[in-house]
């Protein structure tokens, strides 16, 4: 059978009732640009909200946990050793923050395969003395190269810039911080370690990560910065920030790591648990719609193809009577509801690309989220090729049935009729 | 004989049921020969053209055999029998049955393009010949909607002659039709089967029609006479 034939009788069925059939057309056009551009957005807010914390938390955090030891005396006395030990009163020991043979496990990390990158951390607790007002703060001793690198950094420092770190009584402020201090890109201020140790530091910068109540609390400045405001060796660490190469390993790999250090390690999974499950009903919630909306064109393309077929009755029973088989008839109104659904998706496809890029354009800017000025927009392939398959799929099926009705038709019911 | 022989239906019966069971066709067995112009006659509701609908193939509901070309076809599928009914009959019925998104060469055509035997240009002139013998070729790329009724009636006779079919059925072709008109289409079956030796058999309720014709088959209440 000629596909040629087919193809011409559908067409000029189409043509003969050429408003519905744009109507229908129209009608999946539309579905599919809104499933893209809604999927787009959301998807595009969705990877800028978990931006904002995943692209900055490292995938695995090695670190001493301020705890009791272990290893009480009592487990050592053999006097006991059968006894249920309860001992009241315990306090976290006096080992210190600080991890032990950095330099080695950093060396050995960076040539585990599965480490993209691994970034030293070194967090002290300070005072920022000004005037008569003693502000307490956080200062993290970083790699500004590596932190960059690794987490993005540079891109949350709104004024000055990163590479300034590298001198030695530098800091870049949280913003928070800046403005409590009224402090400017130039001026020094003096800071007071827990341990007693006062300092003056150089701002070279202010960072906005946005999150209020973290730039109220932190500032950057170098690892040699720190540890020479604590008083201590350049090998004085307490967290060793791990980027993996597939982050989904992440909890796997702290367990087996943190066992051969013997230090706590912390996944990104288990810190940040609420924000994959928010990315996921965020999907959920814009896929259900996309394809509430698909199947809503579906059923106009099934109602078009309804009509068509009791207005071309009397076409339906000839064709059939000089020899086009049932099967025949049937794929010509497949092939309508293919057509339609074929032009309908591919406009679609291209009209929600472009309507992304419509909404991509449009101004978006708050303080919260210093890098962004536009409304976020995800252009994955994946959405595209979903919609497609999803618009053939309803538009086939919305055929199906109004197909095989036709297809069934007797000949001699209608031409006896009349 | 059998080679003669174009369609033999062999004690056919057929039943309606609605309600009740109602008898059609009481064992109805009839031949029709290569060349011959054959007329099914009898009154309204006799199942003259039941008859027609079976010997067609498009109602396979009934009970008996039916042979077409020296081959049983009673039981056969629906595909095989689309594809019988493209290659060996035309069909001419009292309505016209003309696609109006389609020009009359086209409407002609399409037999032939369902059946794809030829390339499409040969189709076409093909069909033009066709439509000369009715004297429609000046028509031929207007839309059916445009022609008079006897016109749209000669187009659709020539295209049950696309296929050069075994046989042309024929269902009240000029019931339709005014004196002049059906007087015109009578001719033209007449040349048919004169000059190119066409098969005919045609149902109709018209006594003058039916006595020009080879042979008269007549029925009353489901049975021949």
């Amino acid at each position: 059978m000629s596909w040629k034939l087919i193809l011409e009788i559908a067409k000029a069925l189409m043509l003969a009732r050429i408003k519905q059939t744009l109507v229908a057309a129209i009608g999946v056009l539309f579905s599919i640009s809104m499933f893209i551009a809604l999927l787009g957005f959301m998807n595009g807010l969705n990877s800028l909200l978990d931006g904002m914390i995943l692209n900055r938390t490292p995938h695995i955090r090695f670190y001493n946990e301020i705890k009791p030891n272990p290893n009480q005396p009592i487990e050592l006395s053999p006097e006991f050793a059968a006894d249920l030990h309860s001992i009241r009163s315990v306090k976290p020991s006096t080992s210190r923050l600080a991890l032990h043979n950095s330099r080695a496990i950093i060396q050995q990390l960076e040539q585990d395969p599965r480490v993209l990158g691994v970034s030293p951390k070194l967090a002290a607790q300070v005072f920022f003395n000004v005037g008569t007002l003693d502000l307490s703060s956080n200062i993290n001793g970083i790699d500004g190269f590596k932190e960059t690198q690794l987490f993005g950094f540079e891109e949350y420092v709104i004024e000055g810039r990163v590479e300034d770190l590298n001198q030695l009584n530098t800091i870049i402020l949280g913003k928070g911080v800046a403005d409590r201090m009224m402090a400017k890109l130039g001026d020094v201020v003096q800071v007071t370690t827990a341990q007693g140790n006062r300092i003056q530091l150089k701002v070279v910068g202010v960072f906005q990560s946005g999150l209020g109540d973290f730039d109220k609390t932190n500032s950057y400045a170098s690892l040699a910065t720190v540890q020479k405001m604590l008083g201590q060796p350049a090998s004085y660490l307490t967290d060793i920030q791990v980027k993996l190469h597939d982050f989904n390993q992440a909890p796997q790999l702290a367990k087996e790591l943190g066992a051969i250090f013997e230090l706590d390690a912390d996944d990104i999974q288990t810190v940040n648990a609420q924000f994959e499950t928010g990315s996921a009903v965020r999907n959920i919630i814009s896929y259900a719609v996309g394809i509430t909306l698909l199947v809503v064109a579906g059923f106009g393309i099934y109602n078009i193809l309804n009509m068509m077929i009791y207005e071309k009755l009397d076409s339906i029973a000839i064709l059939k009577a000089i020899g086009f088989s049932p099967k025949d008839v049937n794929r010509i109104f497949i092939t309508i509801a293919i057509l339609i659904g074929l032009v309908g998706s591919s406009l679609g496809l291209l009209v929600g690309y472009l309507l992304g890029l419509l909404i991509d354009h449009i101004p978006f800017e708050t303080d919260a989220l210093p890098t962004i000025t536009t409304y976020p927009i995800d252009y994955n392939p994946k959405f595209y090729l979903i919609g497609g398959v999803f618009g053939l799929l309803t538009t086939y099926l919305a055929g199906f049935f109004p197909a095989r009705k036709a297809s069934s038709i007797d000949p001699v019911e209608i031409i006896r009729g009349k | 004989m059998t080679e003669k022989r174009v369609l033999e239906a062999k004690s056919i019966s057929k039943y309606f049921y609605n309600a009740s069971t109602t008898q059609v066709l009481d064992q109805v067995s009839i031949q029709v020969n290569r060349g011959e112009f054959v007329s099914i006659m009898g009154k309204s509701g006799c199942g003259k053209s039941t008859l027609l609908y079976i010997l067609s193939t498009m109602d396979t509901d009934y009970e008996g055999q039916l042979w077409l070309d020296g081959t049983l076809i009673t039981g056969k599928d629906s595909t095989y029998l689309s594809q019988l009914r493209n290659e060996k009959i035309g069909f001419v019925f009292q309505f016209h049955y003309l696609l109006n998104e389609f020009t009359v060469l086209e409407n002609v055509m399409i037999p032939a393009l369902k059946l794809a035997k030829h390339p499409r240009a040969e189709i076409a002139d093909r069909a033009m010949e066709k439509l000369r013998i009715f004297d429609m070729q000046d028509h031929a790329h207007k839309k059916p909607n445009q022609l008079s009724g006897g016109q749209k009636q000669r187009v659709s006779i020539a295209r049950a002659l696309i296929n050069d079919p075994l046989l042309i059925m024929g269902d009240e072709p000029t019931g339709n039709l005014d004196h002049k008109n059906s007087a015109l289409v009578f001719d033209k079956f007449k040349e048919l089967t004169q000059e190119l030796g066409q098969t005919l058999l045609i149902v109709t309720h018209d006594q003058e029609f039916a006595k020009s014709t080879d042979r008269t088959i007549e029925m009353e209440d489901g049975k021949v006479v």
